[in-house]
Formats: C-alpha cells, structure tokens, sequence
C-alpha cells in the first residue's frame, strides 16, 4: 500500500514536473513517456530516477495503467516505451501494424513468485494444482496436502495489484481466488502476516523472501534465482518493455541503461524481481 | 457617519458571506465530483448487481463488481464496534460528570480527549501487531485479522468521542435539576438514571450517532485488521472487507476513467450516503429532544 501510494506520488510529481518543465527551463529535454504495467512499474521508477540524473538532457515521463493500456499507448503513438507484464498479443500486433508501428521486445527482468508458508508448517512441496485447490476454496484443511489437521488460512494480494494478476494467470486460471482469501496491501504485509500464523499460506515476490517464512517447493522444484532464469520454475514471467521498432537514440540509452547489471539491473533485484544474468 | 459604520458593517457580512460560501462549494464540488466519477459506472452495471451482487472481481475478465459483502461488512464491524463503544463511552460520561470528585473530572476528560486524537494508523498497527497476534493465539483462531479485532480497534477510537460529546451533555445539564429530584428524596443513583441521563438524552444519541459514523468511515484500522475477505461473515472471528478499505487498497492501482476507477467513485457514493445517513439522524435526535444537554 505504502510502496503503490509511494509510486502514485511519484508518478504524479514527475508528471507535473514534466507539464511544467517547458514554461520554466527553456532546456531542449528529449522527453520518453513510458506507460504501461504495475508490475514493471516500480522498477521503471527506480531506475528511471538514476538514469535521469545520469542523462539530465533526458526527462522520463512515466506512469502505470496495465500492459494492455501501455500496448495500446505505444500502438497510438502515446507513448514510444510500453511496460508489459505479457507478450504482446497478435491482435495488438495487427493494429500496431494498422497504424505503421512495429512492436519491438526486450525482456528487462524475471518476476517469480514463491508460495510461503510459516516455519513450524511441515509442508515442503506444493503442486500447481494443489495450489490452485488451496486458493479456489476446495482444499481447506492442511492435512489434505500432507500437513496438520488445521484450516488452511489463505493469505492473498488485494485484486488489483500486478502479483494478484501474475498469480492468476500462472496458478489459478482457469479459476478465480476465491473471496475468502485475507487480502494485503503488500509482499511486506503478506510476509508479515505469514510469519504471524502456523495456518497461513501467502505468495510473495522472489526478492521479499525472509527467514521469518519458509519456501515452499513447486512440482518438486526448489525456488532459486537460476530456476526462475532457466524458468523451470512455473510461477515466472519476463517483464518487457516494447518500443516501436528496434530501440534508437534516447530510447536506445534508456533501455542500455535498464540492462547493464550494474545499473538497471541492480534496481531490478532492490524492487524484488530477479536480474537477467549477464546482459 | 452612522452611514459609513452600515457601510463597514455590510462589507464585512459580505465578506464573511463570500467565506463561508467558498467553504460550502468547495463541499459542493466534492460531492458533485465524486458522483460524475461513479455514477457512469450504471449505464454498464446495474444498480442491483452493484449493491446485491456478491462476487468483486475488479480486473477479471468480465469484470464483477458486487458490493454486498462489503457492506454487510461495514455493518457488522460498525455494529459490533457500538456495542462495545456507546455502553463504554456513555458509563464513562456519566461516571465523570455525577460521581467523580472535580479534582479527577479535570484530570480525565483532557486524558481522554487526548486519546481522541490518535492517528487512526497507530491504532491500526497496534492492532495488526499487538491485538491481532494476541487473540489468534488466546482464543485459537484461524486469523487474528478479523471482524471482532476491527471492531474492538474502532471501539477503542470511537470512545474518547461518544463519551467527550456525551459528557458535555450531561454536564450542560442545570444543577437546578438535580438539586430538584434530590430534595424530592431521590438518592443520587435514582436521580442519575430516572433525571439527569432523560434530560441529556439527545447529547447522548448525537454521541453514539457521531461515534458511529467515525466507525463506518475509518478507514486505516479496518484495512489493517479487518483481514480483506470478501465474504459474508457468519461468526465473529470472520475475515471482512468493510468499504473504505477496498477504495483505500485499489485507488492507487485502478487506471484512471476505467470502469474499475468508477466502480470505487461508486462505492465512494455508497459510503457518503451511509456516513450521510447517520449525521442526519443525528442532528434529527438532538433536534427532537432540543430540551435538555445540548
């Protein structure tokens, strides 16, 4: 909550320091406007920040709104950075085509998500579909999956948020969190809340893992920085951003910039997600 | 002269009208803001659906916005946090006013009007870190976030206002009264429950009703505690998403004009008219019973 409201503000103050920047400074700032994922967003701003100071003759202009709307943006010529949690679909490829735009991708992070239980929970391995019983509401007793004769208290994110979105799409479609799941406002609130109760179960981003929450296994498979990459675990994704055509000039800096492991990529893993090894 | 002081005069309750007019359109424009924003929200999802529905998919693909549990929610934690508040605040009052010495009257009501003032996230966190923890394990719940946690969080904030408010009403009430039931032969306890609290009673119900409406519109405590199930509660120790905090969790996230963003305008609406509901009632009990407290 804090972290989104926190993202909000900034979004506005760069906006309005965008709207205002040309009556004030005359300087000829190359502006990028970015929309697009919440999900992408927070590394955007965090490395967007850096870059800016790095490149003051660049001002970003970024702001959050789904990957669909960010898809949509760049299509129209709104913006020439879209954010995207997805793969572009073929019918935004269609009307990117309609409109002379050539949707360029580039893969800029990995967001895993880790179900989490509390430590004295002795289940080690979840399956996919286990998972998906435990969040719909048909399995609701630990025992069912080879734990304690106790309720399971299912911990989820509020709907709107980009982890809520990335765990129904990986986990639970075709089915829908069911609404007795408790609802935080953030990883924070869900670690916390996990850590707090033997019965609860919650999901996480990758880069909010703590000694206060145990891990649990996927299909078998351990969750670890280098299964996210070779994505044999299954609750991963790659995070993009899509240009028009091959990124150039600014655009071309600003996307350099995102993938230099010292740079970008070191705001990728502060935000929580999992780096792209190498370049 | 006389002339030039009506002319001062007249100034003056001009400017003073042009204040006090600012202050009401701004209300005015707020008010009219919020129902540009969520009233579209209707032409694509009925009225019914809205406030019966039960399932509150916002993102899904079609969306659902039903809100009942929500407000079968902000009910129950409204509710229950009033009975624990108004008997807790009202005794309080009245232990104050007629059988504390002065000397601890005018210790007490400054403490407690201090405790008025604490910022509704502390009492949040407190109950998140401290009440929610402690009960899970002294009752053996599934979750210390839930429907009786909130309500004793929001109890604990609405007191200081249901027995400060209250206290001034029974206080206002003429010494002349009691000093009459007393010389009657009424003893003090008599005179307490049979005529002071009777002539202070629309203090006293426009406290509750005050308490009240701060319950249904707090906001961080019940995002805190509450526990955010979208479910109808069918005991005590539910989880609950109460209305504020939905609109206080997915504000920040639902893109800007879409139907997401006007379905939390529209609960917006629901929850001015509910707070609107209670103010109504009252000043409507203050006014009925305009003849003793205040």
């Amino acid at each position: 909550m804090k972290r989104t409201l926190f993202i909000t503000l900034t979004a506005f103050c760069f906006a309005a320091a965008i709207f205002s920047a040309p009556a004030a400074a005359a300087a000829p700032a190359e502006e990028i406007i970015i929309t697009g994922s919440t999900t992408v967003l927070p590394v955007m701003q965090k490395a967007g920040e850096a870059f800016m100071a790095a490149n003051p003759d660049i001002s970003l202009s970024i702001s959050g709104g789904g990957s669909g709307n960010g898809i949509k943006a760049l299509n129209e010529g709104l913006c020439r950075v879209a954010m995207s949690s997805r793969d572009i679909k073929e019918s935004e490829r269609k009307e990117g085509a309609d409109k002379g735009v050539k949707a360029v991708r580039t893969a800029v992070a990995v967001d895993a998500l880790v179900p989490v239980v509390h430590p004295d929970n002795p289940v080690q391995n979840l399956s996919v579909e286990q998972l998906r019983g435990i969040y719909a509401g048909r399995i609701t007793k630990w025992n069912e999956v080879g734990g304690k004769d106790e309720n399971i208290v299912m911990i989820s994110r509020d709907s709107s948020s980009g982890t809520f979105e990335t765990w129904q799409e990986l986990i639970m479609a075709p089915d829908k969190t069911a609404p007795s799941a408790l609802s935080q406002a953030s990883n924070g609130a869900v670690v916390q809340a996990v850590a707090g109760n033997r019965r609860a179960v919650g999901y996480i981003g990758f880069g909010y893992l703590n000694s206060s929450i145990k891990k649990i296994n996927v299909n078998g498979i351990e969750a670890t920085a280098e299964s996210a990459l070779s994505r044999k675990w299954p609750i991963a994704r790659e995070l993009y951003i899509f240009t028009d055509g091959a990124p150039a000039g600014a655009v071309k800096k600003l996307t350099d910039y995102l993938l230099d492991p010292q740079k970008g990529q070191k705001a990728v893993a502060e935000t929580g997600y999992i780096p792209l090894s190498g370049k | 002269m006389p002339a030039a002081s009506l002319r001062r005069e007249t100034a003056v309750r001009r400017i003073l009208a042009v204040i006090a007019g600012c202050s009401l359109l701004f209300l005015g424009m707020i008010m009219l803001f919020l129902f540009i924003e969520g009233l579209p929200l209707f032409s694509t999802v009925s009225v019914s659906d809205f406030l019966l529905g039960m399932s509150w998919y916002p993102t899904a693909e079609p969306p659902e916005f039903g809100i009942f549990p929500m407000l079968v929610a902000s009910c129950a934690v409204t509710v229950t946090a009033s009975a624990f508040a108004i008997p807790l605040g009202v005794m309080t009052a009245v232990w104050l006013t007629e059988v504390a010495r002065p000397g601890v009257r005018r210790m007490c009501k400054p403490l407690i009007e201090m405790t008025a003032a604490l910022p509704s996230v502390v009492i949040g966190f407190f109950g998140m870190v401290v009440a929610a923890p402690l009960l899970q394990d002294l009752l053996d719940l599934d979750s210390g976030l839930n429907l009786f946690t909130a309500s004793l969080m929001l109890a604990f904030m609405s007191v200081p206002t249901i027995c400060s408010v209250a206290e001034d009403a029974l206080f206002a009430v003429p010494a002349s009264l009691r000093a009459a039931s007393l010389a009657l032969g009424a003893t003090r306890r008599e005179t307490t429950v049979r005529v002071v609290v009777p002539a202070a009673f629309s203090g006293i119900g426009t406290a509750c009703m005050l308490g009240m409406s701060r319950s249904i519109g707090e906001t961080m405590v019940v995002l805190m505690t509450a526990g955010g199930a979208g479910i109808l509660p069918r005991s005590l120790f539910d989880p609950v998403r109460p209305i504020p905090s939905v609109i206080a969790a997915e504000t920040a996230e639902a893109s800007f004009r879409g139907e997401h963003y006007r379905a939390l305008f529209a609960v917006g609406i629901v929850l001015f008219l509910f707070t609107l509901a209670f103010n109504i009632a009252a000043r409507h009990i203050s006014e009925k019973n305009s003849g003793g407290g205040r």
